[in-house]
């Protein structure tokens, strides 16, 4: 078993007298694919803004690679190869496609206090962007706005963004969200093949998805875990069958 | 020297008075609505005037003052129906843009109509003369009158935002205005209040000082910036932040020139003294909202919290 | 990755930045109202000794001025999103370099410009390094209160004329000589300072860190997310914005050789945004455009009316009112200008 490339110990985080996130711990192992999964209001938003850096947390801590990154802020987490994506898209329309991700891989090549060369004709960056592209299929689009693309085309540049930053991990929040019937099937397959090289943090409705993907599934409920195994142990659970999959079958 | 910092501390809160006056209605204007309020100082200038002419129409200030204080409502309605409700969507920029045209239509305006001569007020009868301090001390009883209108509209500012049904959404807006809207509040009904509202307090402002100051185009926009000074310090959208700032600043401010020279001579020979005095004096005040904002980005007392 | 693929990704890069206000200006014409406004002032000069009216070259080199500010604003408004209403304070401080340096003798425009650069390099770091840490109408008025805080200054600075101003004994000098003392070498240096105001930005907002800079404008948490802190780059172009101002305004100082804190009001600082939204903010030639059409609406309203500030005020809030996506948008669909 490999060792664990992200370790949350009783992270906590509290919006008044609302326990968001109420004592989370669990570990995802080197190239796992490890899934997050909860009812409406579980706190899976909020977990990925507490991993990614984009909230403080009240308590507990966050290692990444074996290091204490509880305290860093999310710029400095994606210096470190903690990458996210976004639930709702997050992408900068007005430029190109290649840009979006070539932005990305200039964040961590060399100093981009620079200012008189233009930044689109280095190579060296549309040539890494371009890999990341290609890794999602877009290498096609690389010269259309983002703006102009399909719903699901940006998705897949939202992923593509996150692995130009050069991550060992990647926060996928909710990827599927929003997607069609065939978008979701590209993306499925684009995660599929993305877990042959990344650790991967998957948030996800789609349940169908998340047993096709996982290695591993934690289940949130009201802020606490209330179980982490594999897709058939955590399918088993009576506990997440009374909390989680009884409510979805009774909805 | 202690009779000299007496009168002056008084002056001083005097002005922050005033300048509470005109704030309170910005800083919820900003906080509740989202927009930046270029031309709330001209609203100061056209109270100023209206009590101008109305006093002189009426030959009695008290009257002009009680004419002065709707006309000031209703034109900041009129405004509010013609110009402030189709920004409100708008983004910061068209905000600007479109008061600061405003300040300059205004401007123009009175002096079209009032042309640009400086127009003086005189002080009622009933009002004038001094009362004694501490010994010899006298103090104008005007200036008195004016601490006293404004530390009476203050408390009925903080009774109305803190025990009112619409002081309630006042608070509530200014922290999360959807949230008010989405309870089902007319939040367009309620900019209009606060608007009007906010431009009878700076129209009252410009009417109580037009006895002391000279009623001329452009006064407006020297007491604007201190206003936003004011708000910045105190924290945006909050009415109680508002006042400790605008005393403070109105107190630093008076206080500094006074005494910025006769404390520099202590350190420097006498002239260089007055001289650096004289420069420092003006700036301490944004010296004094920098360090408020190096250590609390938010004002004093920021009405959304830590989080804005 | 080929080169040509690189050159459409470099021509869509800068209508793609400010898909909403593009200006009269904007777009793919760009580069060639940019060449045609620099001919038509190149050959200005000559024409108006032509027609004999040397005044034409003053207002010119006012017009270039003002274009080379309007240019540093929208540095800070266009490309950084910052709404900065204290931008005269730069200019003002640089104009005040001049004169206060020349009071004590020191001519040299070298001198004297580096020295404006240099103030209004640490004015605009310290006050926009505080500025910064604030958003939206924060940031608004404290650039304001900042651009005040300096024009109060310099109307206490009585050493240096107060509230009256201070004029200027002869204009700036090189190397001992007096090659702006004619109206036209002052005109076309302050084109060529005009120029290359022009093409380093041109550069800066293409490189790195104008690309950055862009990024942080249209969506400042993505630019997180990559791992940019915005900060340092607003700042950075804060600065840069701050030091070419300074530049306009010893340029200023020479034009009118006289100086006053009347140039650092915060009316002065209303204007040079409307100059920069009303060419087209996000684009370079737009403020250049915005200045000439500006100071040329001014001059024309004068014309009419001592109130002509009326007729601008109205002119501005018609404007912003019923066109949609302000003033730009407006003009644009004035000219029936569609963009897709």
């Amino acid at each position: 078993m490999s060792e664990a490339l992200l370790a949350v110990t009783d992270l906590r985080k509290s919006f008044g007298a609302l326990h968001v996130t109420d004592g989370v711990s669990f570990d995802v192992r080197t190239n796992e694919l490890h899934a997050i999964i909860g009812p409406n209001g579980a706190g899976k938003t909020t977990l990925i803004h507490q991993l990614s850096g984009a909230l403080k947390s009240d308590a507990g801590t966050v290692r990444f690679t074996g290091a204490d990154v509880t305290r860093l802020s999310m710029v400095e987490r994606v210096r470190r190869g903690l990458a996210r994506s976004f639930q709702i898209t997050s992408i900068l329309d007005g430029f190109t496609v290649l840009e979006n991700a070539a932005m990305a891989v200039q964040a961590r090549s060399g100093s981009s206090f620079r200012f008189l060369r233009p930044a689109s004709k280095e190579a060296a960056l549309n040539d890494e962007a371009m890999a990341a592209l290609a890794r999602v299929k877009l290498d096609d689009r690389a010269h259309r706005r983002a703006g102009s693309l399909s719903h699901g085309e940006k998705r897949q540049l939202e992923i593509a963004i996150a692995l130009a930053t050069g991550a060992k991990l990647l926060l996928l929040d909710e990827p599927l969200a929003g997607t069609g019937h065939e978008e979701s099937a590209v993306l499925v397959a684009l995660m599929q093949e993305l877990k042959q090289s990344h650790t991967i943090v998957l948030i996800e409705h789609d349940m169908d998805a998340v047993f096709a993907l996982a290695d591993r599934v934690s289940v949130l409920v009201y802020g606490r875990l209330i179980a982490t195994g594999t897709p058939e142990e955590v399918r088993t659970h009576p506990d997440v069958r009374a909390a989680y999959l009884g409510e979805e079958e009774a909805a | 020297m202690f009779n000299l910092f007496l009168l002056q501390a008084l002056n001083g809160v005097q002005f922050g008075i005033l300048l509470f006056l005109v704030a309170a209605g910005l800083t919820l204007i900003f906080g509740i609505m989202d927009l930046i309020n270029l031309a709330h100082g001209v609203l100061y200038m056209v109270g100023a005037y209206f009590a101008a002419t109305f006093t002189a129409l009426t030959g009695d200030f008290l009257l002009g003052l009680a004419i002065a204080l709707p006309a000031a409502l209703l034109f900041g309605l009129v405004l509010e129906f013609l110009i402030f409700r189709h920004l409100y969507e708008r983004d910061h920029l068209d905000q600007v843009l479109a008061t600061f045209g405003l300040i300059l239509i205004l401007n123009e305006g009175v002096k079209i109509v009032w042309g640009a001569a400086p127009m003086s007020v005189p002080i009622p009868e009933l009002l004038s003369g001094s009362i004694p301090l501490i010994g010899p001390l006298q103090y104008p009883f005007y200036r008195v009158v004016i601490i006293t209108a404004g530390l009476a509209t203050a408390v009925g500012l903080w009774l109305l935002v803190n025990h009112t049904r619409v002081g309630m959404l006042l608070r509530a807006g200014a922290v999360n205005a959807p949230m008010v809207s989405a309870l089902g509040v007319d939040i367009r009904r309620l900019f209009m209040l606060v608007f009007g509202f906010g431009a009878m307090l700076a129209g009252f402002a410009g009417a109580m000082v037009a006895p002391i100051l000279s009623v001329e185009p452009g006064m407006g926009d020297g007491v604007l910036i201190l206003t936003f000074v004011v708000i910045v310090i105190g924290g945006v959208g909050s009415v109680r932040g508002a006042f400790v700032a605008a005393i403070l600043v109105g107190l630093v401010d008076t206080l500094g020139r006074t005494f910025g020279p006769i404390v520099l001579r202590a350190v420097m020979d006498p002239s260089a003294a007055s001289q650096t005095g004289r420069t420092l004096a003006p700036m301490l005040i944004y010296i004094l909202m920098a360090a408020v904002l190096f250590f609390r980005p938010s004002g004093l007392f920021p009405a959304k919290g830590a989080a804005a | 990755m080929s080169a040509g693929t690189s050159d459409v990704a470099i021509s869509g890069a800068v209508p793609d930045v400010a898909p909403r206000r593009g200006g009269v200006l904007a777009g793919r014409g760009s580069a060639l109202a940019a060449a045609l406004i620099f001919a038509a002032l190149a050959v200005l000069p000559p024409i108006a000794s032509a027609i004999g009216d040397p005044f034409l070259v003053v207002t010119a080199t006012r017009i270039v001025v003002f274009a080379i500010a309007a240019l540093s604003l929208d540095l800070v408004l266009g490309y950084g999103a910052m709404v900065s209403f204290g931008h005269a304070a730069f200019v003002g401080l640089g104009a005040y370099a001049v004169a206060i340096l020349s009071s004590h003798g020191i001519d040299d425009v070298l001198v004297q410009a580096l020295a404006a650069i240099g103030a209004c390099a640490l004015f605009a770091l310290v006050t926009g390094a505080i500025s910064l840490r604030t958003k939206g109408v924060y940031f608004i008025m404290i650039t304001l209160a900042f651009g005040q805080m300096a024009y109060f200054f310099m109307v206490s600075l009585s050493a240096y004329g107060g509230d009256d101003g201070l004029t200027l004994s002869a204009r700036s000098t090189l190397f001992g000589l007096p090659v702006l003392a004619g109206d036209i070498p002052l005109f076309y240096a302050s084109l060529a300072v005009l120029a290359l105001a022009f093409l380093g930005l041109r550069a800066l907002t293409l490189s790195r860190f104008g690309r950055v800079l862009r990024g942080t404008k249209e969506n400042p948490v993505r630019m997180q997310a990559i791992g940019f802190r915005p900060f340092a780059f607003q700042l950075t172009a804060y600065v840069i914005a701050g030091a070419l101002a300074g530049l306009a305004g010893v340029l200023l100082a020479n034009q009118a050789e006289f100086v006053s804190p009347a140039y650092m009001s915060w009316q002065r600082s209303g204007e040079l945004i409307v100059m920069v939204v009303l060419g087209g903010m996000g684009t370079l030639v737009g403020p250049i455009g915005g200045a000439i059409a500006f100071l040329l609406l001014e001059d024309w309203l004068a014309l009419f009316s001592e109130h002509w500030k009326l007729g601008l005020g109205v002119l501005l809030v018609l404007l912003v009112l019923f066109t949609r996506g302000g003033i730009a948008g407006g003009v644009e669909r004035l000219f029936g200008k569609a963009r897709p």
